[in-house]
């Protein structure tokens, strides 16, 4: 009775979910004592933008962490992130729509259609909607593996119009976005070479017998 | 009682009964769960400080608490009140001292309230050049005896689709150079900020092309709204705003309106300005406030007043088209945005 299996590492989603509402807490007090500064729209609007890149990157930074180090743990935490880093976007989209363009719907579809920052912003946000939809296991299962891990791929995408869309957005000192850009170049490029390494020995073996 | 404390200690002998012995299970259960929740508290702390260290301070501390008599030391003589002004609420002393874009102290706004505090601005010289019948090299200090000084409550619009109403407190830059007579040549007027690294750190970098320059067209520049502001709210001009003596253009976006002003000269060609060199298809020479025309990254038709929820529609020449509109008669505004 005493030997039934304990769900590993029970703190560490709690922990991260717990962890991430802070922004979001600090944001919100800071609305209301004033400390957002001048402009607290634009300000709230701007940290929870980051806020949602960091976690996007943190995400995809999970299953490299593993090939690097061999752990396991984060990508028990892969899912969690990736949902935090979609909350976050929403926070972000909610923000720009409702407080910066007081919900003027016709200025929004203007500013989608007509700039390029906000267009691949928004891109991103509606690339993320899928992944957000189906990020139970019971998604897993309905639509099988194969295709939800494709649907899956997406996410590249996503964090690279993020980061440009941070790029085109800084009027002259672009030298923040870059450290973003710079990380989540670092994180594809350790995919590829994991991808080619796992790739090469199947070819050696395979290549005699084709 | 006496009984009782015997009992217990007898407890603690050998014979303690076998029920009051956490059983192994439990006990390793109960460090299981204090282990959880060190790594829970552990873990939620960490992303928690982590994430929150990536945000901004927002505003800036505010400046050290001023004494009476520095408050009194600060006040300027203001000889004439309410002309060519607004009557607009004015935008707190507060948020107009707090969120600048003044990129030589920092990218940031609250940079340059917390970057600038020991900017010396005395002694300060100004160096009058160029196509004028008489240069000079002039103390800021001489200015402020040469003209009196009078105050205008502006709107200012940033290129950023943000605006203020600031009471400044200046001289119209027509008086300056007509003072210096400029010769018939002269067409346009370039303004140089100060450039010292040691002390704006960020020209330490390349963000820009340092030193800071902007311009204007002579009759831009001798229009009655032109100013050299030597303060605001009745004080003396705090670092962040462009101690110790700026340009306001109140027609214009705010990157037109150069700061800390070491140099002006006179030229016969339209000099080559900070921002449009920068950034060409974004920053016009003129940079005339005009809600028909975007920039490219965002609209301009509409701006956010400082303090204010809703965003209020753009004035073509932020509102002064009646005094200024005639000096572009005939100019195709997008061409020359």
């Amino acid at each position: 009775m005493e030997t039934r299996r304990r769900r590993p590492l029970p703190w560490l989603n709690p922990g991260i979910l717990v962890g991430a509402m802070a922004p979001a807490v600090t944001i919100l007090m800071r609305a209301r004592s004033g400390a957002l500064g001048a402009n607290p729209i634009a300000e709230a609007l701007n940290e929870l933008g980051l806020i949602a890149l960091v976690l996007l990157i943190a995400s995809l930074a999970c299953t490299p962490l593993k090939t690097l180090t061999g752990w396991t743990w984060p990508m028990r935490a892969r899912r969690l992130i990736g949902l935090l880093a979609f909350t976050y976007a929403a926070l972000h989209l909610t923000v720009y729509a409702g407080l910066d363009q007081g919900l003027d719907l016709r200025a929004v579809l203007a500013d989608v259609v007509k700039r390029r920052f906000i267009f691949v912003g928004f891109a991103a946000f509606v690339m993320m909607i899928p992944l957000a939809l189906t990020s139970t296991g019971a998604s897993v299962r309905r639509m099988g593996y194969v295709k939800w891990k494709q649907l899956h791929l997406l996410v590249y995408p996503a964090a690279l119009c993020a980061v440009i869309h941070f790029v085109w957005r800084v009027k002259k000192d672009l030298r923040e976005p870059l450290v973003y850009a710079t990380i989540l170049g670092a994180l594809l490029l350790v995919r590829v070479i994991a991808a080619r390494r796992r790739s090469r020995p199947a070819a050696a073996t395979s290549g005699p017998n084709a | 009682m006496g009984y009782r404390r015997q009992a217990d200690m007898a407890d603690q002998g050998s014979n303690r009964p076998k029920d009051e012995v956490t059983p192994e299970a439990l006990f390793r259960r109960r460090r299981e769960f204090l282990k959880d929740s060190l790594l829970f508290t552990a873990t939620s702390v960490g992303v928690g400080l982590g994430l929150t260290s990536l945000l901004g301070g927002g505003r800036s501390e505010p400046p050290p608490s001023e004494t009476v008599a520095d408050a009194e030391a600060s006040r300027l003589d203001v000889a004439r009140r309410g002309a060519l002004g607004t009557t607009e609420a004015q935008t707190p002393y507060g948020d107009v001292t707090t969120y600048n874009n003044f990129y030589e102290f920092g990218v940031d706004k609250d940079e340059p309230a917390r970057r600038a505090r020991a900017f010396r601005t005395r002694p300060w010289t100004v160096t009058i050049d160029g196509e004028v019948a008489q240069p000079q090299i002039v103390d800021v200090d001489q200015l402020r005896r040469w003209f009196p000084l009078e105050e205008r409550v502006y709107r200012m619009r940033c290129v950023e689709a943000w605006s203020m109403v600031i009471p400044w407190v200046g001289f119209p830059l027509a008086d300056l150079l007509k003072r210096v007579e400029p010769t018939a040549r002269a067409r346009y007027v370039a303004l140089t900020t100060l450039l010292d690294p040691q002390q704006m750190p960020e020209q330490k970098g390349r963000v820009l092309d340092w030193p800071y320059v902007e311009g204007l067209r002579l009759d831009e520049a001798m229009h009655p709204l032109t100013l050299i502001a030597l303060g605001l709210y009745g004080r003396v001009l705090p670092r962040q705003n462009g101690a110790p003596l700026r340009l306001v253009v109140p027609w214009k976006y705010d990157f037109k309106v150069i700061k800390s002003i070491v140099h002006i000269r006179l030229t016969a060609d339209q000099p080559r300005t900070t921002w449009s060199a920068a950034a060409p298809a974004e920053y016009g020479f003129f940079a005339n406030v005009n809600p028909a025309v975007d920039h490219p990254r965002w609209s301009q038709a509409s701006e956010r007043r400082i303090g204010e929820l809703a965003r209020r529609p753009t004035l073509p020449f932020n509102g002064y088209a009646d005094q200024v509109a005639g000096l572009y008669a005939g100019m195709d505004l997008r061409r020359f945005f």
